[in-house]
């Protein structure tokens, strides 16, 4: 099959658009349709997209299964995955479906529900595949469409201001990036991200308006992105969008939100921020990674004081991504293996978790901490699983969480001690919050009259989290399953960071002399 | 004067001539009675009048001892005046017969400004610069008062009359500079007057002048005073018209002044342009956040996409002049839909403006709310839509012209300015479930055209319907 990543994509658009046009009607039995429609389509993506995996070479540092055909003035509509994107085209085939079995009890405007999510998941997957600037920002911006829409008709009692700071926020962040993709256009040529990737833009510090701009062009295409995927992240101090977005969210939503959309920064990061502007990156990674590790420390330190489950889960996927940054930053084999396999595991363990704040907000319809306690009197089956992904989120060996943190922690301390220092008590807090929380909603006696006739999962949600134990478990003890495949192409991208730096490095001292 | 003159003028010929016949045919029969079909003439003819600027001429002539010049930049931009004029009458049919507005004079005023407009983008010379304005004016100032018991309807006629007819009087007064520094009306002798770097200081005064008239044609800030009013008070079918083929009809013009007879002093106005490009999009964006008037909404909104238009032009590249035509093909579309919308908005037969009004739209009519989004997110120049790709064109432009500046500062503006079409998003879909909305259905028509817009936006995407390649055409023969 030469169009296989086209196919993936565009599958839940083509179910998007039966439902669009076809679905009439409001009643019962129109919403089983689109909810079973939503389930097919989602399934058969994830199925197709095993093709992608099956057939993937990780030794082949390139680009595979490329397709490319002319657009509109001299893009390219190119599609490719490589060792660094596969995984998270894996990552959201595989979410979609646990998503969409999650939803399972909406009533509210089902079919515009599930077409609002089988969209946003095309347009999720054209992110990690697209392989033309303005391709990749079409996927990256267009995404914003249906997540404001499910925020704003599906949400909380906020959800209005929550939905129009998503959007606006995330918006402003962008277009910043729409300029830098200009300007590399201008100057490159080309919106080729192959070629792109093997560009050298220029470096040459030069001042504007009075200010010496240290590494030139590179610096300011690198911030003009770093805009833009700092707010995606999200970064310290511009992640107060996700709280408020992650509160008010439909439960599926906020899992959407955690375990994909977030890592579309961190993608970003690598795909475009490392190798494309190598000068301007390493000229503020030093900035990157105080952020990174204020981040992490500040952030779990406002997750403690949180009365709202959602709030203080919100809180510690900022934390956790500050892990993110800080390893794809350190720019060695270490950082950016386990900035990769952060970003998935916390795909899988921030999903996890939104779905089981959603058990019990489905049953009790309030998520304040304080409303609970005791639980595993009546819910064990529910208590063993929440307690899984918090020992998985506090980063216990065994479970994938502990890879990743270890991996960046590792990476950080070669390249910054006194940042892997503040970084490493981010891990003592996130235990601090995550195992209080545990304490307050789940152990203790069953005192609350309202908590006494709370019943355990059902069925159907015991096999939604039976996907995401069995990754959880199995990343913990075989991380080589996401290593192997992310290792080459890791390999050669820290291997022509490096590269270009020294380059960089020999031209400003020839320069000089 | 030859035929073969003749020839090349035969579209606005036969268009004035067939106004002038059915004025005189309705005149001498059942005059208002005649009124719907003469729309559906008129806009038959206008379609038919675009179907062969399209198919026929080719390359650049000039017509009238170099008066007109009829190029591809010329028929790009009447193709796109004469269909954006015969949807907008359309479109304008059942609204003004149920509101006992339609009078025969309607559809023949209307062809007549198209005349106007028509000559306006190909004139090649201040005099025919001038008659083609002032024909599109005068037959615009009647229609904006069409309405002739209402207060708002007449108040906005004058009001764009008074001041219509005080930016004619600074065009004229730059026109009659710019004759006397350069000694010929003519853009050809114009330009040769206007060598690069060695533009008289006269010439200037008067460039400054004809710019300014223009830009309150285009109703960019600081000449967009009248556009909310006279938006507001004009009977929404000919607010229709005034959003769609007069802004091409006058952008054409800009286009054709700065580049036909000054486009070697680039320099000298592309800075005016890029001000006044930058004030329209901020003004726009930032003074629709108070709207509560959908009408008045769309008027900031189109003073803001002039700014993106403008930013085209004040590239002063092939670049820029394709970008702009773009960008106007594509405005003009989301605007002929959004108003096919805003037509739609009736209550008890009554029409109805405020915007809260479409609270919880998109559950009684969720086909209708869907195309309205795809049109509000195009407005906003958030991708996937058409609309993002004429910011794309214009963001390029500016940015291959030295203007970096320019484009960050509109695509800041664009955040701003998305704010108030997500409003209208929120009205439509996140509202409260117990208020009382609008009329269901509306007419077929407009149903048709407000559909068929959003497919445009959505669709377009795969190749603009060779928009692109025509626009690039058209730029070429401009810039040379």
């Amino acid at each position: 099959m030469d169009n296989l990543l086209s196919i993936v994509t565009f599958i839940p658009a083509v179910a998007a658009l039966i439902l669009l046009v076809f679905l009439r009607g409001d009643d019962d039995a129109a919403n089983r349709n689109a909810k079973w429609l939503a389930m097919a389509a989602t399934t058969v993506t994830f199925l197709v997209s095993l093709f992608i995996l099956a057939e993937f070479d990780p030794n082949d540092t390139g680009f595979q299964f490329v397709e490319e055909a002319p657009w509109l003035l001299g893009l390219q509509y190119k599609m490719g995955v490589d060792g660094i994107s596969v995984l998270f085209v894996m990552l959201t085939t595989f979410m979609m479906p646990l998503v969409i079995a999650a939803s399972w009890n909406v009533t509210v405007r089902v079919k515009e529900y599930m077409i609002a999510f089988l969209m946003l998941e095309t347009l999720m997957l054209g992110v990690f595949m697209a392989l033309d600037l303005v391709l990749f920002y079409l996927f990256f911006e267009a995404g914003l469409i249906p997540m404001f829409l499910i925020i704003g008709i599906w949400g909380g009692a906020n959800r209005i201001y929550a939905s129009f700071k998503f959007f606006l926020y995330t918006f402003l962040g962008s277009v910043l990036m729409l300029v830098a993709m200009v300007g590399m256009f201008a100057e490159a040529g080309t919106t080729d991200i192959e070629q792109l990737l093997i560009h050298q833009f220029d470096f040459e510090t030069f001042s504007l308006a009075g200010v010496t701009i240290v590494g030139g062009f590179q610096t300011l295409l690198f911030l003009a992105f770093f805009a833009s995927f700092a707010v995606k992240m999200p970064m310290w101090p511009v992640h107060t969008w996700l709280p408020d977005a992650h509160v008010q969210a439909p439960t599926a939503g906020s899992v959407v939100l955690a375990a994909i959309l977030l890592k579309m920064g961190g993608y970003g990061f690598l795909r475009f921020s490392i190798p494309m502007f190598p000068v301007g990156a390493e000229v503020l990674t030093p900035l990157v990674l105080w952020m990174s590790a204020i981040a992490i420390v500040y952030t779990s330190l406002v997750a403690l004081v949180q009365e709202d489950m959602k709030k203080l889960i919100a809180y510690s996927s900022v934390a956790h991504m500050g892990f993110v940054t800080m390893g794809i930053f350190a720019a060695n084999q270490q950082g950016v293996d386990g900035a990769i396999f952060q970003m998935i595991s916390h795909g899988f363990i921030s999903g996890a978790l939104f779905l089981c704040v959603g058990v019990i907000y489905d049953r009790m319809h309030t998520r304040e901490i304080d409303a609970y306690g005791g639980l595993v009197n009546r819910m064990p089956a529910y208590a063993l699983i929440f307690m899984l992904f918090t020992m998985a989120n506090v980063g216990l060996p065994g479970t994938s969480g502990f890879v990743g943190e270890f991996l960046t922690l590792v990476a950080i301390f070669q390249v910054n001690t006194w940042v892997a220092a503040v970084a490493t008590t981010g891990v003592i807090f996130s235990a601090a919050y995550a195992l209080w929380l545990y304490r307050r909603v789940v152990m203790g006696d069953l005192i609350k009259e309202s908590l006494r006739s709370i019943s355990d999962m059902t069925p159907r949600e015991r096999w939604i989290f039976a996907p995401l134990v069995a990754m959880t478990l199995l990343l913990g003890v075989y991380p080589a399953l996401v290593l192997d495949i992310t290792g080459p192409a890791v390999a050669a991208l820290v291997s022509n960071y490096d590269t270009a730096l020294a380059a960089a490095e020999a031209a400003s001292q020839l320069a000089s002399n | 004067m030859t035929s073969a003159d003749l020839t090349l003028v035969l579209p606005e010929i036969l268009l004035a001539v067939y106004a002038m016949v059915m004025l005189l045919v309705a005149v001498y029969t059942s005059k208002d009675g005649l009124a719907s079909t003469l729309v559906w003439m008129t806009a038959g003819v206008m379609v038919a009048l675009a179907a062969y600027i399209g198919v026929t001429g080719e390359g650049a002539k000039s017509a009238f001892n170099g008066m007109l010049m009829i190029d591809g930049f010329a028929r790009f931009a009447k193709v796109t005046i004469l269909l954006a004029a015969a949807s907008v009458l359309i479109m304008s049919e059942g609204y003004m017969k149920s509101r006992d507005l339609l009078r025969f004079e309607y559809p023949l005023l209307v062809a007549l400004s198209a005349v106007g407009m028509m000559v306006m983008v190909s004139a090649a010379d201040l005099m025919a610069l001038y008659m083609g304005l002032e024909l599109q004016s005068l037959a615009l100032y009647v229609v904006a008062s069409l309405r002739r018991d209402s207060v708002k309807s007449t108040e906005a006629g004058l009001k764009y009359f008074v001041l219509g007819a005080l930016s004619s009087g600074l065009l004229l007064y730059g026109a009659s500079l710019v004759y006397g520094y350069a000694g010929t009306t003519l853009f050809s002798g114009i330009i040769e007057t206007a060598q690069a770097g060695e533009v008289s200081l006269g010439l200037l005064f008067g460039l400054v002048f004809l710019m300014a008239g223009m830009a309150f044609k285009v109703s960019a800030v600081p000449f967009h005073m009248w556009t909310p009013d006279v938006y507001e008070g004009s009977p929404t079918p000919v607010t229709a018209f005034f959003a769609t083929a007069p802004k091409v009809a006058a952008m054409g013009l800009f286009a054709r002044v700065l580049h036909d007879a000054f486009g070697n002093a680039v320099s000298d106005w592309s800075q005016i342009v890029a001000l006044l490009s930058v004030l329209s999009m901020f003004l726009g964006a930032v003074a629709a956040i108070g709207q509560t008037n959908i009408k008045r909404l769309m008027a900031f909104s189109s003073i803001a996409h002039m700014g993106y238009a403008l930013m085209g032009l004040a590239a002063g590249t092939v670049l820029g002049v394709q970008a702009m035509l773009i960008y106007m093909a594509i405005y003009v579309t989301m605007n002929v839909g959004t108003f096919a919308f805003i037509l739609m908005m009736e209550k008890d037969g009554q029409p109805v403006t405020d915007i809260a009004a479409l609270n919880m739209y998109a559950k009684r009519e969720p086909g209708k709310a869907l195309a309205m989004l795809v049109l509000l997110f195009s407005l906003a120049g958030v991708p996937p839509m058409l609309g993002f790709f004429g910011k794309f064109y214009v963001l390029r432009a500016a940015y291959e012209a030295d203007l970096a500046w320019l484009a960050i500062a509109g695509v800041v503006a664009s955040v701003i300015g998305a704010y108030y079409y997500l409003r209208i998003v929120f009205y439509m879909y996140f509202g409260d479930e117990n208020a009382d909305g609008l009329d269901s259905g509306g007419s077929t028509i407009l149903w048709g055209f407000l559909m068929a817009s959003a497919a445009v936006m959505v669709l377009g995407i795969a190749n603009m319907f060779g928009v692109e390649s025509a626009a690039a055409a058209a730029a070429a023969t401009l810039v040379n």
